[in-house]
């Protein structure tokens, strides 16, 4: 029996964020963990080890940029990849999420088939 | 996207985000010419940004490029690339419409109407308004802001940053390290407490961890007070300072000490922080409906249970007793669940003033007139029917306001009034109403235009119109095919006349009154019910048959002697506490076989100022009833509202006590 990777998913578009999980959820031995807001992330990201986050940029509370450079600079979770799904136009903060440490950035609107392609890469799954 | 996903889901939540949206709009309408709220800014960006990306992953293009064209004005608009002038303003309001009528469409499943045409003319002029122009800002570096906290800025962010900057604002780097189990409801706390003397630009959890069940949060934050302000504010969070300001700057890098807060560790929550559902209403019209239901069952229970204790016999006197016990604690239960479900049916008045501001606002802009519009009362609560069936009658006498109440300003200047008329809408509970004002400070409706516009549609003699009391005068405006506009304006030329109105409003059990000075204006009064779903009804008899009288409408029961009646101008009167109110006997109402009495039983209902007293032969209590629609045959006879049951199978008639008040008490036109 292999492991369960879980991802965290990070949007506050409702939604948004239920197709992102029921794309992530075609994928065989995924879990998808979702939260509304950057608070929210911060109070589950302790409570389980993620294989992978997906963040929006432009949330209530404190930002996507703010999300990652706290994800990318602690020393648990530093290595968890990490992708910013940003709107098209928006290039200045999809720049800083990229310098940040963020490994792809998924443009809305997205496929979902090749947002999975992309999950099962950095997951080699 | 080639999939279409499920459109009730996505209607559903870009309806939200529009409602929200046009709700802040309102507000940068309202300060028109004043320096934008940076806040409500970028609260209305971030609601048509979210449009934008929901829209465009559902497929709906149009509704995702206006979206698009509205996020980039407004992106423009937040980091002060441009200004926020009338043409723009009144762009974003047009474009909410036409987001509305886009929603509208998506959600029948139509691809083409008037809207779509509309959208893509807006979005042409709107992109036409924002001129693209960005001159490149200067670096931030200098500002003595750690470049680490820079590069997590998004664009916006480091636009209100410079801006702090510019207008010379201290900046600040504050650390606050909370329980990570409840620093959400501290940082909400920080920074309401922060807001009166700062803006918080960005608030960034720190990754330094403390340690597994703490959080620190560095929050640059743009003080307009002294430091000893920001000093006191904080304090009680356990928060420290820094000043960042580029001359006097410390390193924000350099270690804060860092305040060890209490609490224990308790298990994180996972649950959503939305509280709240959506219910279809239908859904609670079944449960208000099986409510009914109960009520019924508890009225035969609390039937047997006396009748067992009174007969004695049949029944052991203690199982008598505990029947009695059980029904009357049913009762309660019932009263709790009934109260629960009508208070979940009501919502504020404010959801449909709403609407109604932004199209008065275009309205006025097209009617060319100087009119300021107020609103009051968009908190009183009605039920959601009643809420939804408002709009287009609240929308005709506005209209009718703003067309024919207000004069032009050169006329209103003639008569010494102010250029700026106003008109008014506002609301207020009332007893077991709500009362509704549209009020304008107009020139008053004309008492001779009615007049010869009542004769010459041949509503009423020569005579008869000369008679009639200004009062009754103006209440044939209700009247069907009445209508005193010399022209059709383009305003109010919908061919909908003020008798709609009024049925519409009957249809709600609610009553519409005219009060009008020649030279003052005009005010319609709206009097209607709180909910239509449960009323206590008082139940009464007459000729042998049983009605219900809405309690709500009922101000007291009087005793009456035939010869104490009097009788004016062919109409029965009844003088009760020196006032004297028009007398009616039920069974003469319904057309009843009628016998002499010694003593009536007067129910004297009233509504708003209208007073009337209705005679029944017996009384036989109150009750909770649910009224149900009428049948065909009975749906045209006047003064019945609905039917009920009481419990014993039998349907009862309700009446329509506005109907009645109208029909009697104010006389109706004849030829």
């Amino acid at each position: 029996m292999p492991e369960t990777l879980k991802v965290l998913v990070v949007e506050d578009s409702k939604a948004t964020r239920e197709l992102l999980a029921s794309a992530l959820q075609a994928l065989a031995g995924l879990e998808v963990v979702t939260v509304v807001s950057g608070f929210e992330a911060l109070k589950v990201l302790p409570r389980h080890r993620f294989a992978l986050i997906i963040t929006d940029i432009n949330m209530p509370d404190i930002n996507g940029l703010e999300l990652i450079n706290f994800v990318k600079k602690n020393p648990h979770y530093k290595d968890t990849p990490l992708f910013v799904v940003t709107t098209e136009g928006r290039t200045q903060d999809r720049e800083r999420g990229l310098q940040l440490g963020a490994s792809e950035y998924v443009i809305k609107p997205f496929e979902p088939p090749a947002l999975v392609e992309l999950v099962k890469k950095h997951l080699k799954l | 996207m080639t999939e279409r996903r499920p459109v009730a889901e996505f209607v559903a939540e870009a309806t939200e985000i529009v409602e929200g949206l046009s709700r802040e709009l309102l507000g940068l309408d309202e300060r028109r010419g004043e320096e934008p709220d940076p806040e409500r800014l970028n609260a209305i960006f971030r609601a048509a940004h979210s449009l934008k990306g929901l829209a465009s992953l559902f497929g709906h293009d149009r509704i995702a490029r206006l979206a698009h064209v509205l996020e980039d004005a407004l992106d423009a608009l937040r980091l002060g690339k441009v200004a926020a002038d009338d043409a723009l303003i009144d762009a974003f309001i047009d474009g909410v419409d036409v987001l509305s009528g886009l929603l509208a469409m998506a959600s029948r499943g139509e691809t083409d109407g008037p809207a779509a045409e509309r959208a893509l003319a807006l979005a042409q002029h709107i992109e036409t308004l924002v001129a693209p122009a960005p001159e490149k800002p200067p670096a931030l570096h200098e500002l003595g802001v750690d470049k680490a906290v820079l590069n997590v800025l998004t664009e916006y962010e480091e636009h209100r940053l410079r801006e702090n900057v510019k207008k010379g604002v201290a900046l600040y780097m504050v650390r606050a390290v909370f329980s990570l189990e409840d620093f959400d409801q501290k940082l909400t706390a920080l920074n309401a407490a922060l807001k009166p003397l700062a803006e918080v630009v960005s608030t960034l959890p720190s990754a330094q961890a403390s340690d597994e069940a703490r959080i620190a949060f560095d929050l640059l934050v743009a003080c307009r007070q002294p430091a000893a302000d920001l000093e006191a504010v904080i304090r009680p969070f356990g928060a420290t300072h820094a000043l960042l300001s580029a001359s006097v700057a410390p390193r924000p890098s350099a270690p804060v000490p860092v305040p060890v807060t209490a609490g224990p560790t308790a298990e994180v929550s996972l649950k959503s922080l939305s509280q709240t559902v959506r219910v279809d209403i239908a859904r609670l019209d079944r449960l208000m409906a099986a409510v009914g239901d109960l009520l019924l069952t508890r009225t035969n229970i609390k039937r047997f249970a006396e009748g067992a204790r009174a007969a004695g016999g049949g029944l052991h006197p203690m199982w008598a007793q505990e029947l009695s016990r059980e029904a009357r604690a049913l009762e309660r239960k019932l009263d709790d669940l009934q109260k629960g479900i009508l208070e979940v049916r009501m919502v504020p008045l404010g959801q449909v003033f709403d609407r109604l501001a932004r199209l008065v606002r275009r309205l006025l802009r097209e009617s060319g007139k100087e009119i300021d519009f107020e609103i009051s009362g968009g908190d009183v609560e009605l039920d959601k029917l009643i809420v939804e069936e408002l709009s287009d009658p609240l929308m005709h006498l506005l209209r009718n306001a703003i067309d024919h109440g207000i004069e032009a300003p050169d006329k209103r200047a003639s008569k010494g009034k102010p250029r700026r008329g106003r008109i008014r809408l506002r609301a207020a509970n009332s007893g077991n109403h709500v009362v509704i004002e549209v009020g304008d400070d107009g020139a008053g409706m004309d008492d001779d235009r009615i007049r010869d516009e009542a004769v010459s549609r041949g509503l009423l003699t020569t005579k008869k119109a000369a008679d009639l009391q200004r009062t009754d005068l103006l209440n044939l405006v209700f009247l069907p095919g009445f209508s005193t506009r010399r022209q059709v304006s383009e305003l109010s030329g919908r061919g909908v006349g003020l008798d709609v109105v009024k049925t519409n409003l009957g249809r709600l059990s609610g009553l519409i009154d005219i009060v009008s000075e020649r030279g003052q204006g005009t005010t319609f009064v709206l009097t209607l019910p709180l909910t239509l779903a449960i009323i206590r009804a008082l139940v009464v008899q007459s000729a042998g048959r049983t009605y219900a009288v809405p309690m709500s409408s009922v101000l007291e029961i009087v005793a009456v002697r035939p010869s104490e009646l009097r009788t004016v101008e062919h109409r029965q009167m009844l003088s009760v506490r020196g006032q004297t109110v028009p007398f009616v006997r039920l069974s003469q109402l319904f057309k009843l076989p009628e016998t002499p009495v010694d003593l009536h039983y007067v129910v004297l209902v009233g509504l708003a100022q209208h007073r009337l007293g209705i005679a029944v032969d017996h009384l036989l209590g109150q009750q909770d009833v649910v009224t149900k629609p009428l049948s065909a045959r009975l749906r045209d006879v006047p003064g019945l509202a609905g039917a009920t049951d009481l419990g014993d199978r039998r349907a009862v008639l309700v009446l329509d006590v506005p109907a009645l008040v109208s029909e009697i008490v104010r006389p109706q036109a004849s030829p």
